[in-house]
């Protein structure tokens, strides 16, 4: 890579308002925003491909993101006069990476291409939430296309089905495994948090959830709304998408309060039947989550932000005087100056051995004592040529706590993508699967289990014949795994104290906590400006109903 | 589009609006003046189509462009294209006015027509339909009109059924749906398409797939609706079927000349006075039904001089429908012997002929015997002349039946004449109304729901009306009054509805066995009126009745009492054809409107109306309720000459003539209502020529 970049025309001008290194979704919407706002912004990336960590791979470029190998550059030598160069180095976010192949002739390279793989998958989003109000906001959305998750599925411990998730009036309605009074259960509980949201008292008592319960844990609530289990367990886990045991106060990390839950409730909810088209609460963009970052970027670059691939940055530019950084040196080996910079989560600083105990530069860039907890989340992802549903082929499924082993303490959420959405060849699947844990060793065990459950591997050496066998057995074959891949990804990493860094990819389903943090950083270095400002207000996207009509 | 709050206009549309008003009104008065003077040329309708397209509620517009149409097509008969070319172009503009306003009556009306002059593609029908479904689901107009679509390409039953489940299935609150769903079924198992037979399958599966709807959602009504259509399914019985009839099978009828005397052996609900030498025989069926006549009844006595009887529809309305029929044995006094027993058997619906008003025939010949007995009894003129009838408590006694009293039930169970629900589903409708119950009970233990009550109160109903035969009383019928009660309560502005069914229910009850009903049986104290023949008066007063009911179990009462009540209405009451003295004190009865069924009750003497609203409105609600006056042709022969009017104005008191002019009472109380001042009292002693005591006093 260093040779392609050296090669490159030096980059016109050198002084910027803000460089961003780091394609990934919260980089591109600092610098589409940044731009948006009027600021000269670059935008560089040392991959060949937007996305950083949220991009969408082929099959052999994502074995390889995976596994990179990062050549150390060479160490940076002072050449200015009130700058000190420090070289950055690039560490790696993935550990415990396992791929296999259990079909060998399938994947030829050119095969490979017909990939559309997601890093930090499993993603969707959800109608109503932030990144398609930004999209919306930020003109973003013309540059993509989305189609609806058609379903979403909890795994039933007892009879180790997947059983459907009834999220709304229609599909409590349609509903074939709750009982008729869990149904009336469920919708009044529905009622009551539309009821709660609505704030509208309407002289009836009882409309609000009272504070005392909103502080409460979420669990107790629906206990004390007398919901029995297997209705709690689908609100907490496949509607709310709470990541650990919500039950077992001991173990759980993150009890979601019943405000929280509502909230989640109340995305939920407003997320389905917001667009007219969209069948449900979730959607996914064709041809992987990777356009996501893309499609920032292109609106970047309307607003004249000039992107940079290929092109990795080897060195900070620390002002002697001010001891602030003032540049990046690129491995072009051209020094390029910025009054803000914006860090991928892969960067940090390769220190000087501490050979000069007081160092002033080490003190700026003190490496942030992190969280004590240090949480990972394991992720993985297959491929089959069947999918786990006859009637769906873009889908979630949960698998709540406890429900593969007792020790499941966290929530193992999976997304099956089918060809339709443009991910994969036609006639196959992609399979997500992510839960948090602090193990790697955990976390992949919980993954397998979740895999084991619900899909097979290839008999050895013949599994033409095995395919034939179990096609007499239509209704219980578990898809065959055609290629595996598991890794970790760590959520957390060391920061520096006066640089910014692009957030890391979370756990969760949506990308409402990142973005969430991406615009508390964007307010952080331009805290006078708002985020998408000219932003012709979108026409209302509900009322789409003159349109319809005209199609 | 549902849901949508109105906005206040801001005062720039204010100005937007004015100029399309003024456009609106140019191009009106254009299209006026063509249509005035005949023009249809191709400009002309361009006017009116651009009127259209903005506003799609001008229905002389739209007849405009029906003359025209007819007009060119008249035209260009020969050549087909130019034919299709004007159609192509009349569908162009409904279209572009239905997505002005897809609701536009005018505009989708317009289409009908287009398309019954058959030339479209209907395909492109469907196309549109399916745009306008998805953008309004519940569009009742899209509705109609796909129905009209579908049945014009034949297009299947079946595939018009799915269509109902996706569009229930995308939002179950669809009233329209659920209706287009009961249609289609209704055909479908009448013709018994494969798929749909037995009825009770498919009964069963739409029950599961309403419920869905009901438990998801109890508030949403659209499902209950279609629940009491399942419901009306699963009990009803297709086929018209006789219920009672007096007399009672297997009964002893005792004539007399005069009223029975306290030592007779036979039963005294059975005895009957006649006058007129005439036995009224009546046949009560479950539903309103026509062909009742000698060829369809045959009735076999030796009272019966071969000459054919002619049966009466017993119906307010004078149309030759009706659920009660009557006719009238002749007896020839002399000939008969007080020794003996006259047997007569009469059957009903051994030859084709009765249709009920669906169009089911009756298929279950029934018969029925009863014998008469002859008591005469020396007259005793003082006796006969009579006294006048008091209601006072005081002159009542509780009625003891003596206990050799022969089989009593017999009269009073009309049940035994037929038993109508014993068929092969029978089983299966008691499973399934008791299936629901448990259901609907469960969901009332947790949530509060009026049509939930609603429904539960009528599935208790239906079920014991389906195990009567068979059960001693009415299982359910303290459960269903507290429904009742507690919707009244919870529901006012339905509180007249509940108050009905409420009253069918206490009735139900009270008249269901013999010992109930027997608490409501008393003999007249003196027993002295010439009026009461069998001596004894149900009491039915101060259970706070709003309507009457039951009445299939009642036909041999002769003296009833249904005073301090809250009667609007007494409807049914014209079965009873027995009746002489009938008390309506104390009531809501509020136009002599409401009195119509008295006209066919040709044994009352003794009528009591006192203390009523009737006059107290100066318009007439049970106007809308009860059948207007004006259809009653029956009898309405009468000469303008023949009505001594004097200085009272006829018109005032229209109705009160066309109640009482056929009436032949002796008796008449009306003290107490607005209408009865001294001039309406003069006017009634001239209409009512029989009449002897008015409001209390002896007439001269």
């Amino acid at each position: 890579m260093s040779e392609d970049a050296s090669s490159y025309p030096p980059i016109e001008p050198t002084n910027f308002d803000l460089i961003v290194v780091g394609t990934g979704l919260p980089g591109s919407v600092i610098a589409a925003a940044a731009s948006a706002n009027g600021k000269t912004v670059l935008h560089l990336d040392p991959n060949p491909f937007y996305g950083s960590h949220f991009a969408s791979l082929p099959l052999h470029d994502l074995s390889a993101f995976l596994n990179p190998h990062f050549t150390p550059p060479p160490s940076a030598a002072s050449d200015g006069d009130d700058h000190t160069p420090v070289t950055l180095i690039q560490r790696p976010l993935y550990s415990h990476v396992g791929i296999s192949n259990h079909a060998p002739e399938e994947f030829t390279e050119e095969y490979s291409r017909k990939f559309n793989i997601d890093v930090c998958g499993p993603r969707v989003l959800f109608c109503a939430d932030k990144s398609i109000d930004l999209m919306l906001r930020s003109g973003a959305n013309q540059y993509m296309e989305f189609k609806s998750i058609e379903a979403s599925f909890v795994y039933d411990e007892s009879s180790r089905r997947l059983v459907s998730v009834p999220d709304s009036r229609a599909a409590i309605f349609k509903d074939k495994s709750l009982g008729l009074m869990e149904k009336n259960q469920l919708m009044r509980f529905f009622k009551l948090v539309q009821q709660h949201l609505a704030g509208d008292d309407g002289g009836v008592e009882n409309s609000r959830i009272s504070e005392e319960d909103l502080e409460s844990p979420f669990v107790d609530f629906l206990t004390k709304m007398r919901l029995p289990p297997k209705i709690k367990s689908i609100i907490l886990y496949a509607i709310a998408m709470a990541d650990y045991d919500q039950e077992d106060t001991q173990i759980c990390e993150d009890v979601l309060t019943t405000k929280d839950g509502v909230d989640s409730l109340a995305l939920y909810n407003s997320s389905v039947g917001r667009f007219p088209n969209a069948l449900g609460a979730l959607v996914y963009p064709i041809y992987g989550q990777g356009e996501l970052p893309q499609a920032f970027s292109r609106r970047a670059a309307v607003k004249g932000c000039i992107h940079v691939l290929r092109m990795p940055v080897i060195a900070l530019l620390m002002d002697k005087c001010t001891e602030h950084y003032k540049g990046v040196r690129l491995s072009s080996g051209q020094d390029l100056f910025c009054n803000q910079l914006v860090l991928d989560p892969s960067f940090t600083v390769q220190l000087p051995l501490a050979s000069s105990p007081r160092d002033p530069l080490r003190e700026s860039l003190q490496v942030l004592g992190l969280r004590d907890v240090k949480r990972k989340v394991a992720r993985g992802i297959c491929i089959t040529r069947s999918s786990l549903r006859p009637d769906s082929s873009n889908f979630l499924v949960v698998y709540p706590p406890r429900s593969l082993y007792p020790e499941q303490v966290t929530s193992i959420r999976a997304l099956q993508i089918g060809s339709g959405l443009a991910v994969c060849p036609s006639g196959m699947f992609v399979l997500y699967f992510s839960t948090l844990c602090h193990d790697a060793d955990k976390g992949k065990e919980l993954l397998h289990a979740a895999i084991d459950a619900l899909l097979m591997l290839p008999e050895s050496g013949h599994p033409e014949s095995n395919t034939t066998v179990q096609s007499d057995i239509a209704a219980e074959v578990k898809p065959t795994l055609l290629w595996k891949a598991l890794y970790i990804q760590d959520l957390t990493m060391d920061q520096l104290e006066s640089i910014s860094y692009a957030p890391i990819p979370d756990g969760n389903l949506n990308y409402n906590d990142l973005l969430d943090e991406t615009l508390k950083l964007f307010q952080k270095i331009y805290p006078n400006e708002d985020v998408f400002p000219d932003a012709v207000s979108p026409e209302n996207p509900e009322d789409d109903y003159e349109s319809s009509l005209d199609s | 589009m549902h849901g949508r709050p109105r906005t206040a206009p801001k005062p720039e549309d204010s100005a937007d609006s004015a100029a399309k008003a003024e456009k609106l009104r140019s191009l009106q008065s254009q299209f006026l003046s063509n249509h005035h003077n005949k023009i249809y040329t191709k400009e002309a309708l361009e006017v009116n189509a651009k009127l259209l397209e903005i506003n799609p509620e001008h229905y002389t517009a739209w007849n405009y462009r029906k003359l025209t149409v007819e007009h060119r097509l008249s035209e260009s008969e020969p050549d087909p294209d130019s034919v299709k070319s004007i159609l192509r172009e009349e569908l162009r503009v409904v279209e572009s006015a239905l997505k002005q306003n897809y609701k536009s009556y005018g505009a989708w009306h317009h289409r009908k027509w287009v398309l019954n002059k058959g030339h479209s593609s209907i395909d492109h029908e469907m196309g549109l339909l399916d745009r306008f479904q998805k953008v309004d689901p519940r569009n009742f107009h899209a509705w109609n009109y796909r129905r009209f679509v579908a049945a014009l390409m034949n297009r299947s039953e079946v595939d018009e059924l799915q269509y109902t489940t996706d569009m229930i299935n995308t939002n179950f609150s669809n009233y329209s749906a659920w209706h287009n769903r009961s249609i289609l079924l209704s055909n479908l198992l009448k013709t018994k398409v494969e798929g749909f037979f037995p009825k009770e399958k498919v009964l069963n599966e739409e029950y599961e797939l309403v419920h869905q709807a009901l438990f998801t959602d109890p508030d949403d009504q659209s499902g209950w609706f279609y629940h009491l259509w399942l419901l009306d399914q699963t009990v009803k019985a297709d086929a018209p079927v006789l219920i009672s009839s007096w007399p009672a099978h297997d009964s002893n009828l005792i004539l007399s000349g005069d009223r029975c005397l306290d030592d007779c052996y036979l039963s005294a609900f059975n005895t009957f006075h006649s006058d007129s030498g005439k036995i009224p025989l009546i046949l009560y069926f479950n539903q309103a039904v026509e062909g009742v006549n000698s060829s369809t009844i045959s009735v076999e006595s030796v009272f019966n001089t071969k000459g054919e009887l002619s049966w009466k529809p017993l119906s307010t309305n004078n149309s030759e429908t009706a659920q009660v029929w009557v006719t009238h044995l002749n007896y020839p006094e002399e000939k008969l012997h007080s020794s003996e027993a006259y047997p007569v058997e009469v059957r009903v619906g051994h030859s084709q002929g009765i249709i009920s008003s669906s169009g089911f025939r009756y298929n279950q010949p029934s018969r029925f015997a009863f014998k008469v007995f002859v008591r005469s009894v020396e007259k005793d003129p003082a006796v006969h002349d009579g006294e006048m009838i008091s209601w006072g408590d005081e002159n009542f006694l509780l009625y003891e039946a003596p206990p050799q009293e022969s089989n009593p039930l017999v009269s009073l169970d009309q049940l035994n004449i037929k038993d109508y629900h014993e068929q092969t589903s029978s089983m299966w409708r008691a499973e399934t109304i008791a299936n629901e119950i448990a259901l609907f009970r469960e969901l009332l233990s947790v949530i509060s729901c009026k049509i939930g009550k609603l429904t539960l109160a009528r599935l208790l109903v239906a079920h014991d009306t389906l195990l009567s035969p068979c059960a001693k009383k009415m299982v359910h019928s303290e459960e269903v009054i507290k429904l009742y009660s507690d919707l009244m309560k919870l529901d006012p502005p339905h509180f007249q509805y509940y108050k009905d069914e409420y009253s069918l229910v206490l009735l139900q009850q009270l008249t269901f066995s013999r010992e109930s009903l027997l608490r409501y049986c008393f003999r007249h104290r003196d027993g002295a009126s010439s009026f009461i023949s069998n001596s004894i008066c149900l009491r039915l007063n101060n259970l706070s009745l709003s309507r009457m009911g039951s009445i299939e179990r009642l036909l041999w009462v002769q003296m009833l009492d249904l005073s301090h009540n809250e009667l609007q209405s007494i409807e049914g009451l014209e079965a009873m054809q027995l009746l002489s003295c009938l008390n309506l004190s104390d009531n809501k009865l509020s136009s002599f409107t409401a009195l119509g069924p008295l006209i066919l009750l040709k044994s009352l003497k003794a009528l009591d109306v006192s203390r009523n609203e009737i006059g107290l409105h100066s318009i007439d609600t049970t106007r809308y309720l009860c059948s207007s006056p004006l259809s009653h042709t029956e009898e309405i022969d009468w000469n303008r000459d023949e009505i001594v009017t004097g200085d009272v104005n006829l018109r005032n008191y229209w109705e009160a003539f066309l109640i009482f002019r056929g009436l032949h009472l002796t008796q008449l109380d009306i003290v107490g209502n607005a209408i009865a001042d001294e001039k309406f009292k003069s006017f009634l002693v001239k209409i009512v020529p029989t009449l002897k005591w008015l409001d209390g006093g002896e007439l001269h």
